[in-house]
């Protein structure tokens, strides 16, 4: 084995090599100087900052090569700002490199463990003190003390239950009941089937009484997609198919795997894909996952139409939109 | 008076009135290695600095609420549009506070720096073996500083409340509501009922602003008195050994290159606040669970766990009839918890397989210890091949990808390309050991080409300075553990699996190029 050989030698450390700043005067002077200008250069990033926050109005465009338009008040604070500290850095740096003494100084090292006459101390301390504790000896105290201390710890646990309240129904259900009318957003307009052409898609929301009570808790739950194609351009079960009228299909907007909007639509493959993580649904078969890791197709509305020919709900959703958890099919 | 007798007074009066003479004195002269990797860590803990001082200015106008307003501000796209008042504070905070946007810039910019300089360092200190005894327990707080860094970063930035920082909240809340059996009450008690309810935004704020931050405080406070009181490691070279440490001392050229640095870092964080556009939230848009912008990406540092997420297999199961996500579970919460356990744990795992349990001040060259750089390298290229997924979106719309092409490639990348990079990583080191043996052994190329008179053409070699001899050969080559699986007896020592495994690890580490001796030397000199 070569580490049982003799290794090289350690030559030591090299010799101190003297800097020009150190054998000549004129050097250091001039060095002196140079820390000295780059402190000057700082304190005029100071004045062009001040300058910059009282005399240039804070709508002024300034176009830079490059970085295009740019505002003139925020560019002059933050390059004022910049050249203030990076200046004295850069002093104190050249400052430190030039003037201060470089010789290498050597420290030693200790190792960490205390000698063996301590350690043994140190440790026959500890036990004299466990062994005069009573510790080991009185284990009704041990187990008692256990067990009170990880009862109190319950309590803060147990204070932060108020945080929210527990889950309830609202988890699982949306603002579509049956009847429910289809609305624009924004807007808050009923809709025809006419006013939406083949190959268009529309998100809309479920009609409030007063849209004032529409919160985004509701948004976030009821977000539906519009989409309509010619009804042949389905390849639907039955009973999906019957879910749908007149081409026109109703699936949740919020994506079963992890809830972004699923926003992006494909008008020539059909397909809807979620920006967040690229999941895609085909919208031809019911939104079943082709690509991505969401697990699960995007919910399907029931819809139709009322006397007066406005879209509505038929019946609510049959199943949770958004993101699965653990009770969803409870 | 001079400025040298002004300063010696008050050395005088702290003394007298605290008895720090002694302590202060040895302080001042504590000697500080110098190397330019040295300065990442350094990176990191101003860019912190700057961060108290611009997320400080930021408190004084923002407003963690989620009251609705109706936005009357200077920026006219948004004027009269519905959002919270805390995205309508940071709006404000953005075009009517002067220098305001110039801060938030800065801070957003500080937190990428700070993130990128912890990283930097990590795997400076990995690379070089820095975390070995006695150092184990400053590179478990490091790895705690970087995942509470992570977390810091993004609820950071989820403050605004724009479209794009909503979105990472709602995805946020999808991981906690994956979580099997408690999920749904864990997501009740974070959002107050259900998303995104009106208490998230203050909620964050206080820990983004004072639970997290303390908890860094501590954490710096005592990974620094770490550093002062083991002393600092220092890499290999003539005159520096195990016992000493050679250096600069504090006063005054560490304290003027450190405190130098400081100033260099925040000014080049201002620049960039001054001249490049980040987080430009006035154009995502106040945040609607029911839009999202294209191509939206987390901040870099959570690039990676995005791109697992995206290229997980669509599993999700049953069990008893409930519900558990397996594509959200394994790369969410999972793979993330085994890399940082693993690496928390590294410094143990590493001292078990090559049963050192000495003290190490002088720090590896990474072609000396092969295992280890190669594990380093299999894990960035992990991280590296994740972080392009997360990123897919973008890479396909700017090279013209399709974005299934990219996944494809990253799904099966993320199998293939770590070993691969093992594999290449080890026996590059090797090569480089070989190529230090035949430096040390026959010298330095000159380039200069000599005919002998048979004809032959020889290069000339020159060799090496002995100080630069001593560097190629001073690290250690340890031998693989030599643990037999029976006892003297012939019978079979306990935990015989557990010691198959040691041993088959210890023996691939130990796996060297012989490095010259000093009777190699002689030979060669002899010829």
């Amino acid at each position: 084995m070569s580490s049982q050989l003799e290794p090289i030698k350690d030559p030591g450390l090299p010799a101190h090599v003297h800097r020009k700043t150190d054998t000549d005067p004129k050097a250091a002077d001039r060095a002196e100087r140079q820390v000295a200008a780059m402190f000057g250069i700082s304190a005029l990033g100071t004045v062009l900052l001040i300058v910059s926050y009282v005399f240039i109005p804070d709508d002024v465009f300034v176009f830079i090569p490059i970085m295009g338009n740019q505002n003139a008040h925020q560019l002059g604070l933050g390059l004022g700002m910049a050249i203030s500290l990076f200046f004295i850095g850069l002093g104190a740096i050249h400052w430190a490199k030039t003037l201060m003494p470089d010789q290498e100084v050597v420290m030693q090292r200790h190792e960490f463990r205390s000698s063996e006459q301590d350690r043994k101390d140190f440790v026959d301390t500890v036990k004299q003190g466990t062994a005069d504790s009573g510790l080991g000896r009185r284990s009704l105290i041990k187990k008692s003390l256990g067990a009170a201390l990880g009862l109190s710890a319950l309590s803060p646990i147990l204070l932060l239950r108020d945080l929210g309240p527990l889950p309830g129904p609202e988890q699982k259900m949306t603002n579509w009941r049956s009847g429910t009318y289809l609305v624009t957003d924004p807007g808050d307009r009923r809709i025809k089937a006419s006013d939406l052409e083949v190959g268009s898609v529309a998100q809309v929301l479920p009609e409030f009484a007063d849209p004032k009570d529409r919160h985004l808790d509701d948004i976030a739950k009821d977000a539906l997609l519009l989409i309509r194609l010619r009804p042949a351009e389905f390849n639907l079960e039955p009973d999906r198919l019957a879910m749908t009228h007149e081409g026109i299909i109703a699936f949740s907007k919020i994506c079963s795997h992890m809830g972004c909007a699923v926003a992006l639509y494909e008008q020539t493959t059909k397909h809807l894909l979620c920006p967040c993580h690229q999941s895609t649904f085909d919208v031809t078969r019911a939104a079943k996952v082709i690509f991505g890791p969401a697990a699960r197709p995007l919910p399907q509305l029931d819809i139709t139409v009322d006397g007066e020919g406005y879209l509505i709900a038929r019946k609510p959703f049959s199943e949770p939109v958004g993101p699965s958890f653990w009770g969803r099919e409870k | 008076m001079t400025v040298e007798a002004k300063l010696g007074q008050v050395a005088n009066y702290v003394d007298e009135r605290t008895g720090a003479a002694a302590f202060v004195r040895k302080s001042l002269k504590k000697v500080f290695p110098d190397h330019w990797s040295f300065l990442l860590g350094e990176v990191a803990l101003y860019s912190f600095v700057i961060l108290l001082l611009s997320g400080t200015f930021l408190t004084f106008w923002f407003d963690p609420s989620m009251r609705e307003v109706v936005y009357e501000g200077s920026y006219q796209p948004l004027e009269g549009v519905k959002m919270s008042a805390a995205y309508a504070s940071a709006l404000h905070i953005s075009f009517e506070v002067r220098g305001g946007l110039l801060m938030r810039q800065i801070h957003h910019w500080a937190a990428l720096i700070f993130m990128a300089a912890i990283v930097a360092h990590l795997l400076r200190v990995f690379f070089t073996g820095a975390f070995r005894k006695p150092r184990e327990g400053n590179w478990i707080i490091g790895v705690g500083l970087l995942t509470l860094g992570i977390v810091e970063g993004f609820l950071g930035y989820s403050l605004p409340d724009d479209l794009l920082s909503g979105t990472g909240i709602r995805i946020a809340e999808a991981i906690i509501q994956a979580i099997p059996v408690v999920g749904s009450y864990l997501s009740y008690f974070a959002f107050g009922g259900v998303f995104p309810g009106e208490l998230f935004i203050p909620r964050i704020y206080i820990v983004h602003v004072l639970l997290l931050p303390g908890a860094f405080l501590a954490l710096i406070t005592v990974h620094l008195m770490l550093v002062w009181y083991q002393k600092h490691t220092q890499y290999p070279g003539p005159g520096r050994t195990e016992k000493n440490v050679v250096g600069y001392p504090l006063m005054p050229m560490y304290m003027a290159k450190a405190g130098g640095f400081f100033f260099i870092v925040f000014g080049v964080t201002a620049f960039l606040g001054a001249v490049a556009s980040i987080n430009p939230i006035w154009l995502y848009g106040p945040y609607t669970p029911a839009q999202v912008s294209a191509g939206s990406q987390p901040d870099w540092y959570m690039g990676w766990l995005d791109g697992l997420v995206r290229m997980a297999p669509p599993i999700e199961t049953y069990f008893f009839g409930y519900t558990v996500s397996w594509n959200i579970l394994i790369p969410g919460l999972i793979i993330p918890g085994i890399l940082f356990t693993g690496m928390a744990l590294y410094p143990f795992i590493e001292s078990w397989i090559t049963g050192d349990k000495r003290e190490h001040h002088l720090l590896d060259r990474p072609r000396n210890a092969p295992n280890r750089t190669a594990l380093g390298a299999m894990s960035l290229t992990f991280m590296l091949v994740t972080l392009i997924n997360g990123g897919n979106d973008l890479i396909a719309t700017h090279f013209d990808l399709s974005i299934n092409q990219i996944m494809w490639g990253t799904r099966i990348g993320v199998f293939v390309l770590p070993p691969l990079a093992f594999i290449i990583t080890k026996r590059l080191c090797l090569s480089l050991q070989r190529a230090d043996r035949e430096l040390v052994l026959h010298g330095r190329e000159t380039g200069r080409l000599l005919r002998m008179p048979s004809g032959e053409f020889v290069e000339v070699h020159e060799p090496i300075s002995p100080e630069k001899a001593f560097i190629l050969t001073s690290h250690e080559q340890l031998p693989a553990l030599d643990l037999p699986t029976v006892d003297a007896r012939g019978v079979k020592r306990a935990g015989a699996l557990k010691n198959k495994l040691r041993a088959r690890l210890s023996k691939a580490n130990a796996v060297a190029i012989p490095k010259v001796s000093s009777e190699d030397l002689k030979e060669i000199e002899s010829h």
